[in-house]
């Protein structure tokens, strides 16, 4: 493991940096390729690298801003944090819930650093996915979201002050209904192929990549309304279809699994859930003290030995 | 004279029995230790806001001998008040509460808007406005809230010194890691880490260094101490911020190494399986 020294003001002269960092051969240790960092520690020379996320200039020197792991890409040096808010790039699919109605917009809490925007614009509305906004749409804003409705969509574009605006434009996007959010760190996500997973135990993810997570009821491909025939009415319903008592224990389990991984700071993946919800039934453990401590760290201990 | 405990007696000692030089015992807790999610009684203001308040993004407890302190960072966040926004860079938000049991000074309640308590706020904001890198996050803002549990002297050097790994904890980008600590002076010997019954006696001061710069973002002083003592009163404040600075290093080191080792446990070696190593063993 690397140790970091920070450099009090005599070394400044002779900098210390980065133990087990060859300076000249620019390498890392292969099998890490991370060190660890504290907020203002002295990283590297800033004579031979540049500086990326996470980290500012000092003098001849590079220090870290945020406690962190190293990455290197090249001569680029970034800190990445271990825990922060979530940072949004384009495309990354999100889980967000509405706090604000304004004219022609909605502003959306999604675990960033302001909150979002959803554009009127950027939205489907019923008769139709190409047509003009009206006035009588502004009108009815709140037909379609309203305060404290929860919705799966897509970062499309950025403000000038770093805010995100997202859009719904899809027929997997949109309002989401028949299950509950869990909110766990952003960091715990990894990007995957696709975000929306269905379990083997019959119940539907949206593992959002700024850490809220929906868990829901399975709907069937060919069930999913959307843009043939799109329907507003059932789009934008605030009514959840009934949902059996199997289907609310999964549910339930599902929604534990995950608060047991974002405890034990586990990343979370669709495999993982899946072999982690196969490992309860296995056990035959009750739903109500799956929250235990120590059912959480047998999982744990379970899920990592797969990986050994 | 004769009843009185003395500040430091012929041998050396003060009245807890530490050296003059000596700091108190310190505790430091990073992050929630609690499995449940917390619920926070003094977020009143986003509460109000947010029908559904999620838990802080940073936290931390800190204890100093008998005073006690928890900080906990939300943000940065959408500002609650439009108004508040500055469009350049974040907005920091300060808030102090004494518990009603913390006992203290003159053990009576302090409650919200209280004198005493919106000073010691805006001593922490002014602390850390050149240190957080606001610039990063324009039109958000950052809520520090700090609550002290126990009060037996040194309350604002707890208060920072729990703020500051809050912040680290939140994940906000630092300059530095700010870490206070107060010192005063007994005759002409200089007195680290005050406690209440010290404090009521000597003059004192409490200092906010940055250790990677040496530069100070606070220096409080609401007693008169002579100027030709002062220098060396901060000199030896700052020292010992070096030292409260190596424990709270240690502390951030540890918690973000078992961050990254719980992380990396579940992270599967790419392309590599215990069958694939096996069939490569084979070969």
């Amino acid at each position: 493991m690397f140790r970091f020294t920070s450099s009090t003001g005599k070394a400044r002269s002779n900098p210390v940096y980065v133990q087990g960092f060859d300076n000249k051969d620019m390498d890392w240790d292969a099998e890490t390729n991370a060190g660890i960092t504290a907020p203002g520690e002295t990283i590297v020379s800033s004579l031979e690298f540049m500086r990326g996320h996470g980290t500012f200039p000092d003098g001849d020197e590079v220090a870290a801003t945020v406690a962190g792991t190293l990455q290197r890409v090249n001569k680029l040096i970034s800190v990445k944090p271990i825990r922060s808010r979530y940072t949004p790039e384009i495309g990354d699919l999100v889980v967000a819930r509405i706090v604000e109605v304004q004219p022609r917009r909605w502003k959306v809490d999604a675990n960033g650093r302001q909150d979002a925007v959803l554009m009127l614009s950027s939205v489907n509305l019923p008769g139709g996915i190409q047509r003009r906004k009206l006035e009588s749409d502004e009108l009815q804003m709140r037909t379609f979201f309203e305060e404290g409705d929860l919705l799966v969509a897509e970062v499309q574009a950025f403000f000038a002050d770093g805010a995100m605006s997202l859009h719904t434009r899809s027929l997997r996007y949109g309002k989401l209904r028949n299950g509950q959010m869990i909110t766990v760190p952003p960091i715990l996500i990894k990007r995957l192929k696709s975000h929306f997973c269905a379990l083997t135990c019959g119940v539907d993810v949206i593992l959002g990549i700024n850490g809220y997570i929906w868990v829901s009821k399975h709907v069937k491909e060919n069930q999913q309304v959307g843009e043939e025939g799109f329907d507003a009415e059932s789009v934008y319903s605030n009514k959840n279809d009934y949902i059996d008592a199997t289907t609310r224990m999964a549910i339930v389990r599902v929604s534990n699994i995950i608060k047991i991984m974002a405890r034990y700071y586990y990343p979370i993946s669709d495999i993982v859930l899946n072999q982690a919800y196969d490992w309860i039934v296995e056990n035959d453990y009750e739903l109500k003290d799956l929250l235990n401590e120590d059912i959480g760290e047998a999982l744990i201990a379970a899920m990592s030995t797969t990986y050994q | 004279m004769g009843s009185r405990v003395e500040i430091l007696n012929p041998g050396g000692y003060r009245s807890d029995g530490r050296k003059q030089y000596e700091l108190r015992s310190m505790d430091i807790t990073l992050g929630s230790t609690s499995s449940s999610s917390s619920t926070v009684v003094h977020d009143l203001q986003n509460a109000m806001a947010h029908p559904h308040p999620t838990a802080p993004d940073g936290r931390a407890h800190i204890a100093h001998g008998l005073t006690e302190a928890t900080a906990q960072v939300f943000g940065p966040r959408e500002a609650q008040m439009r108004r508040d926004a500055i469009h350049d860079r974040a907005n920091i938000n300060v808030q102090v509460v004494m518990l009603p049991f913390s006992g203290g000074a003159s053990s009576r309640r302090r409650g919200r808007g209280d004198k005493r308590l919106l000073e010691l706020a805006a001593a922490i904001k002014s602390t850390f406005e050149p240190v957080i890198q606001t610039g990063l996050y324009p039109r958000s803002q950052i809520d520090i809230i700090v609550e002290i549990h126990q009060q037996d002297g040194g309350v604002l050097q707890a208060a920072i010194n729990a703020a500051t790994l809050a912040l680290v904890d939140a994940g906000v980008a630092l300059y530095d890691q700010v870490v206070a600590v107060s010192a005063g002076l007994h005759s002409t010997a200089v007195l680290l880490d005050l406690t209440h019954y010290e404090e009521n006696d000597c003059p004192h001061l409490t200092v906010g260094v940055m250790p990677r710069s040496g530069k100070v973002t606070l220096l409080n002083m609401e007693s008169r101490l002579h100027v030709s003592r002062f220098e060396h009163v901060f000199s030896v404040a700052c020292e010992a911020a070096k030292i409260i600075k190596g424990e709270m290093g240690n502390t951030i080191g540890q918690r973000t190494e078992s961050l990254v080792s719980a992380m990396a446990q579940g992270e599967p070696t790419y392309g590599r399986t215990a069958a694939a190593d096996d069939m490569m063993d084979e070969i």
